[in-house]
């Protein structure tokens, strides 16, 4: 009796021991090995309306792969509000999956940290050459100057879209086009406890790509050419100003859309309880809200007055959009790049992207008549023509915290009726400039 | 038997109890090995490892390696404690704002847990099914609870302003926000009251069954009032259980991290921004986790600190009660 306790306790010390030391392990080869040749992790983010339609879309297309390649792919969707912390986790113990979906917006941070795989001119040609992708979705998958990061996968752009039924009801013919027309409109279309557009106030991500397109249209940039951040210059704040006004001045947002974060203004859209949102690749969701194809138009964001979208101050959307990495450390690095080819390919490019709504950055599937509706076509003329990538600086993810939450507690002054002037942007955007070390 | 085969066996009976002798005395160590071991791994090494990170410039660029990170010496300290620029601004204000959380926290789950447990030492009928569901808040798993009291607590769909506003027509026609501005404090603090005075609840209610009916008899004899009782007998009888309850009460609140998280998302509102939170931010939202890691260790230092001088205090104050 005494000998069996004597031996667990020496076999729970040896087992703490051996885990101990494993923890200290891990080597990361550069640029990945084949020890694993058979299997692949991969890491999606959650694209449809839940998980399990994103396990439903991806399966089959999974199967098909390992059909043709012999190669087993583990699939885990990721919901989006876990996948940076869950990226950064597997960064810093150096074990993650093979392949992952980031979002194209963190590219440059996420290169910062080395643990991605560069895609030189080798691994392009691994998938078919960069030459197949588009240019602005190339663009937001890196820094300047270096092999960029990660492989476009999924691309979106802002449209405004709206509720015909309720634009009928109002007598107006025809959508927004510019931002003084949006605020008569809007103020004709907020009344009876109905308003006129949607926000998504204390959602930072959201935030910072609605500030971002009147920051374009105010001439201003976030960061300036060196890459330092320039947040409270003077077009900055008006841009900021410009849209927080939308609820404090103009009041054709609803006060209650500043604690919104969680997708409600879709939920107010679809309910006919608001008549615009400004929106990427928003149809899959109205759809699984109850909408009817037809019950919504879709236009390109509104821009300054006397304006077309188009480059420079007319910029009116970000490049919006998923990018596929390979961890440099992957045990597969063979497989993850059939992989990636195979994601990326003609055919998988329209059958996953016509799924979820979004516009293919491979060119040859962009021609696919499926991507010619009303919706599609004005994301796709919104993205080769008016968008602009977000700055792609290592900082990127700093700066989605920092202003997103100066312009989450604008909302909230505007929301409780304090007055939002000048004086308190700029001091809000001061604060997020602080925020950010070197 | 021969008395050559008697002596070995006695030889043998003593080895065995020597052996067994010290086996014994091994055993303890033994048995505790796997856990000091645990904390080891589990508490000392991260510990260190922490205190190592805020001594170093850790940002994006390191966190594959962050050994390769290089010194700062005492610059994510200086940062953290500069008033004077935002960063040491927030987290003071941070750090006043979870004082207050917490005190008043503290208080309201003493203060509720004492009553009930006191009212509840009567017995009545159903005071079996009413101590259960007083359990519930502490037995539910806190993410659920917290999610729901989020969506209760939405300006516009949510029941709290359903029964303030339109119910019973207090607070004007305006739906008040509870998530956002100075108001996310109170509705913080509810949360956490909710949460946390069951626990006091059980506790005092168990130091409650130790204490003699008799006492009570013969003071009830003796004339004392119910209010008599409960200053004479009851609170000083559980004097030792409460010093432990405020203490591990004050630790949980203070550090709390679940219920702003899950009430406000990855940044709450500035009149709500627990520390807990705040470090939380700074590390893993911003990425500066060099500074994250100095907020901490400062942290560490102020519970060290404070726990120190609380126990020092209320076992004197003990060891004099008992002279």
């Amino acid at each position: 009796m005494r000998r069996t306790r004597a031996a667990a306790v020496t076999a729970v010390t040896v087992s703490m021991l051996a885990a101990a030391t494993a923890c200290g392990g891990g080597s990361a080869t550069e640029g990945g090995s084949n020890k694993s040749p058979k299997e692949i992790t991969y890491w999606a983010s959650n694209q449809g309306p839940d998980i399990a339609a994103d396990q439903a879309t991806l399966g089959p297309e999974l199967k098909k792969f390992e059909e043709q390649t012999g190669i087993k792919v583990k699939l885990e969707v990721v919901p989006w509000s876990d996948l940076l912390n869950r990226i950064l986790a597997a960064t810093a113990s150096g074990q993650g999956p093979d392949v992952l979906n980031i979002g194209n917006t963190w590219s440059s941070s996420l290169q910062a940290t080395g643990a991605l795989l560069p895609w030189d001119a080798k691994n392009f040609d691994a998938i078919g050459g960069k030459d197949r992708f588009v240019d602005s979705a190339i663009g937001s998958a890196g820094a300047a100057g270096k092999d960029p990061a990660a492989v476009p996968l999924y691309s979106m752009s802002y449209a405004l879209y709206y509720n015909k039924k309720m634009f009928q009801e109002a007598g107006i013919e025809k959508p927004p086009a510019t931002w003084d027309e949006m605020v008569t409109i809007g103020q004709k279309l907020s009344k009876d406890g109905k308003w006129a557009l949607g926000a998504e106030g204390a959602n930072l991500s959201n935030n910072i790509h609605q500030a971002f397109v009147f920051s374009q249209q105010h001439g201003a940039s976030f960061f300036d050419a060196s890459g330092k951040p320039t947040f409270d210059t003077a077009e900055n704040v008006d841009a900021v100003k410009q849209y927080v006004d939308l609820m404090a001045k103009d009041r054709i947002i609803a006060p209650g859309n500043a604690e919104y974060d969680k997708n409600q203004s879709l939920q107010d859209f679809a309910n006919g309880k608001t008549a615009m949102v400004l929106w990427q690749s928003a149809a899959s969701s109205f759809k699984t809200h109850g909408m009817k194809e037809g019950d919504w138009g879709t236009a390109p964001v509104p821009v300054p007055a006397g304006g077309t979208p188009g480059t420079g101050k007319n910029v009116n959307s970000m490049v919006a959009g998923i990018n596929m990495a390979v961890f440099k450390n992957t045990d597969n690095i063979d497989g993850s790049l059939k992989f990636v080819k195979f994601m990326t390919g003609d055919e998988e490019q329209k059958l996953l992207n016509k799924t979820y709504g979004s516009i293919p950055p491979v060119k040859a599937a962009q021609s696919d008549p499926a991507f010619a509706n009303e919706d599609l076509t004005v994301l796709r003329n919104t993205l080769s023509t008016s968008a602009a990538p977000l700055p792609q600086v290592p900082e990127e993810s700093q700066f989605e915290t920092a202003v997103g939450t100066a312009v989450k507690e604008l909302f909230a002054d505007a929301a409780a009726g304090r007055a939002v002037t000048t004086e308190s942007v700029k001091a809000k955007l001061t604060k997020a400039q602080q925020q950010m070390q070197k | 038997m021969t008395s050559a085969t008697a002596g070995r066996v006695r030889r043998t009976t003593a080895r065995v109890r020597r052996t067994g002798r010290l086996r014994r005395a091994a055993l303890p160590y033994l048995l505790l090995l796997p856990a000091l071991l645990f904390e080891l791994l589990i508490h000392l090494v991260p510990m260190v490892m922490g205190i190592v990170m805020s001594f170093r410039k850790l940002t994006q660029f390191f966190i594959r390696d962050w050994s390769s990170a290089p010194w700062s010496g005492l610059d994510n300290y200086s940062l953290a404690v500069d008033i004077d620029k935002p960063v040491g601004e927030a987290l003071l204000n941070s750090f006043f704002t979870t004082c207050l959380f917490t005190l008043l926290s503290v208080a309201l789950c003493w203060f509720l847990g004492t009553a009930t447990a006191v009212f509840m030492q009567e017995t009545f009928r159903g005071r079996g099914l009413l101590r259960g569901l007083f359990l519930i808040p502490y037995a539910l798993p806190g993410y659920a609870a917290v999610i729901t009291w989020a969506f209760m607590f939405q300006r516009d769909n949510g029941l709290v302003n359903h029964v303030i506003h339109d119910q019973l027509g207090l607070g004007g026609a305006q739906h008040t926000f509870w998530l956002l501005g100075d108001n996310s404090f109170w509705a913080l603090l509810t949360v956490s009251v909710w949460k946390g005075w069951p626990f006091a609840f059980l506790i005092v209610m168990a130091a409650l069954q130790n204490i003699p009916k008799d006492l009570y008899e013969a003071a009830a004899l003796d004339g004392a009032g119910i209010w008599q009782q409960i200053r004479r007998i009851t609170l000083p009888s559980v004097g030792a259980v409460n010093q432990v309850l405020i203490l591990v009460l004050f630790l949980w609140t203070f550090n709390d991290f679940n219920t702003p998280f899950v009430l406000f998302g990855k940044s709450a509102p500035v009149a709500a921004d627990l520390i807990s939170i705040h470090i939380y931010q700074s590390s893993f939202v911003t990425w500066n986790f060099g500074t994250g890691s100095a907020m901490s260790v400062l942290l560490l230092l102020f519970l060290l600190l404070v726990t120190a001088v609380y126990l020092f205090f209320t076992t004197r104050g003990r060891k004099e009660a008992d002279a």
